[in-house]
């Protein structure tokens, strides 16, 4: 009871609910480095856990033609300095099918802790899958986050998926998400992440547009100060007929951080086409003083610019 | 007890040997609307910079003095707390940042009536526009206009509106002619930087700059007339109603750095 406890108050300092997880209509999930505290289901979803040495095995199920109206909460984390956490997910999204899940990941007193997710995710036709995972890690950056997925998208169905690390230190962060999309699907890989200190972040997403009419986008807004770097590998490649990707990176350098980012963009089919942008540089002077205009000192000016970019 | 709200004593401003302003003397007198009158290049924005304080805009000689203070190195933000503001000629775009925000951000106390209410008097409508990004996706001039509205809930002693006409249609003009009339009515002291001589019409004193240079000072109307006897011609832009005349106003520049 003392670790659920303690899972959901740092939950909320993450900026959770807890009281999501009173409420019957909405499932969930809490997980304890390897100890599931607490399921709760609805109709139409099928969640099995099981527990491993250093983490869990789920199978998530969401069945043919159920709309999840709520979002789905899970919590995964690991309350003490040290632990390791390996999350493997298999996921089977069917058809017709709506569901949006909200995972908050809590490591709030991380000094040696490793946290790894795998996930195999296939959605089905003319289904919407929407995944938005937020990390909660405390200031001494000891963490280490692994993240990847392989995601299939099936015909006219939509894959969001929104990551964002902005409160305490990221640590060692590598995420690699993957996906291939079918036939008029859309993809959207969203990833907001604030380093500092010495964090390192290095991202690869990629979409893979097999599909007629497939489209997808690939947007990071990254910001480092201290001595943080960053990598961003965005890839798309466009291989069905009339579709349409767009990779959008911008990287906010502050102190001594560096930022790289590598935008791939591949178009095999002649009726496709992909866009890119990518914008790395210091925090724009003239939003800054156009912020300071207003009566705010430049701390609190770079502030809301990099907020903003992150929110 | 200066009726003059902001003074320029003697401004110079050097960019890499090259004279960007040059000995400007300047009186803006509170409650007033003064515009600066010029064509572009003329160094009207640096001015604006330069008087607000932005980065790289010290001034090389004289003195600015607002509220009777010398402002001349104080940071942007002081001089703002301190009353004196900046509308951009183009207002910066903000990714995540919503016109609520915007809008909230020179406010001592965030007051949602009267953010609705500036929206109101930039004549778009807060339901639509609050909660919208202050980002690419707005157009030119619906960014102008809440860059006014921001100076709306701002209320500051001056404000320097830098060319606050530029991407706003010939329709929409008048609206923005009233809007600044209101700002004074408010008790907001306007510096009017503009290359229109019909917006220039509604100050009460204009100064005409050319070449880094405040050329001549007078009602709208005196530099109207002083321009069409004595000054070299400028770009059409400033007087475009008098292109076709410019022969017979050609004098020498000697004569129009009087």
């Amino acid at each position: 009871m003392q670790d659920y406890k303690l899972m959901l108050d740092a939950y909320k300092k993450s900026g959770g609910a807890p009281e999501a997880f009173k409420d019957s209509k909405i499932a969930h999930l809490v997980v304890h480095k390897n100890k599931v505290l607490g399921k709760h289901l609805v109709e139409g979803l099928i969640i099995v856990p099981e527990e491993t040495e250093s983490g869990i095995n789920v199978i998530l199920t969401v069945r043919k033609g159920f709309r999840i109206s709520t979002p789905v909460h899970l919590c995964f984390g690991i309350i003490p300095e040290e632990g390791r956490q390996e999350i493997n997910i298999q996921a089977k999204v069917e058809d017709n099918v709506r569901i949006s899940l909200l995972a908050h990941c809590v490591f709030p007193n991380a000094v040696k802790i490793q946290h790894i997710m795998k996930a195999n995710i296939e959605i089905g036709d003319n289904a919407f899958y929407e995944y938005n995972e937020v990390h909660f890690h405390g200031e001494k950056g000891g963490i280490e986050v692994i993240p990847q997925a392989k995601i299939k998208v099936g015909k006219k169905s939509q894959l969001k998926t929104n990551f964002s690390l902005l409160k305490g230190r990221v640590g060692v962060f590598d995420l690699d998400y993957q996906a291939e999309v079918d036939d008029e699907a859309v993809l959207e890989m969203i990833t907001k992440i604030y380093g500092y200190g010495e964090d390192r972040i290095k991202i690869k997403e990629g979409g893979r547009l097999t599909g007629k009419a497939s489209r997808g986008l690939i947007k990071s807004r990254i910001a480092v100060r201290d001595e943080a770097q960053s990598e961003v590998v965005n890839e798309m490649i466009a291989e069905g007929e009339n579709s349409r990707g767009h990779v959008d990176c911008v990287e906010i350098v502050q102190d001594q951080a560096l930022a790289k980012a590598i935008p791939i963009v591949e178009v095999i089919h002649p009726l496709a086409q992909v866009t890119h942008e990518a914008a790395i540089g210091r925090v724009d002077k003239k939003q800054v003083e156009t912020v300071m205009a207003r009566g705010l000192e430049e701390e609190k000016a770079i502030d809301i610019v990099v907020g903003g970019m992150l929110k | 007890m200066r009726s003059d709200l902001l003074i320029l004593e003697g401004v110079s401003l050097k960019r890499e040997d090259r004279l960007i302003l040059n000995n400007v003397n300047l009186k803006v007198k509170k409650g007033s609307i003064h515009s600066i009158l010029g064509p572009n290049g003329a160094g009207k924005s640096s001015l604006a910079y330069l008087i607000i304080g932005c980065c790289d805009y010290l001034p090389d000689e004289g003195n600015i003095i607002f509220c009777n203070r010398n402002v001349n190195s104080m940071p942007i933000w002081e001089k703002a707390q301190m009353g004196l503001t900046l509308a951009w000629q183009e207002p910066a775009r903000f990714e995540g940042l919503t016109v609520e925000d915007y809008l909230s951000l020179g406010m001592k106390e965030k007051n949602s009536d009267k953010i609705m209410e500036a929206l109101e008097f930039v004549l778009l409508d807060p339901q639509k526009y609050l909660k919208r990004e202050v980002d690419r996706t707005l157009s030119g001039g619906e960014r102008k206009r809440i860059e006014l509205a921001s100076i709306f809930t701002m209320e500051p002693k001056l404000v320097i509106l830098d060319e606050p006409d530029s991407g706003i249609d010939v329709l929409a003009l008048e609206n923005i002619v009233e809007m600044i009339k209101t700002l004074k009515k408010r008790g907001t002291t306007v510096l009017l930087i503009t290359h229109r001589e019909e917006i220039s019409q509604i100050a009460d004193r204009t100064s005409l700059m050319c070449s880094g240079l405040i050329v001549k000072e007078g009602t709208p109307e005196e530099i109207a007339q002083y321009y069409k006897t004595k000054c070299i011609p400028c770009p059409e832009k400033i007087f475009p109603a008098d292109r076709n005349n410019t022969d017979k106003k050609k004098v020498s520049e000697k004569d129009a750095r009087l």
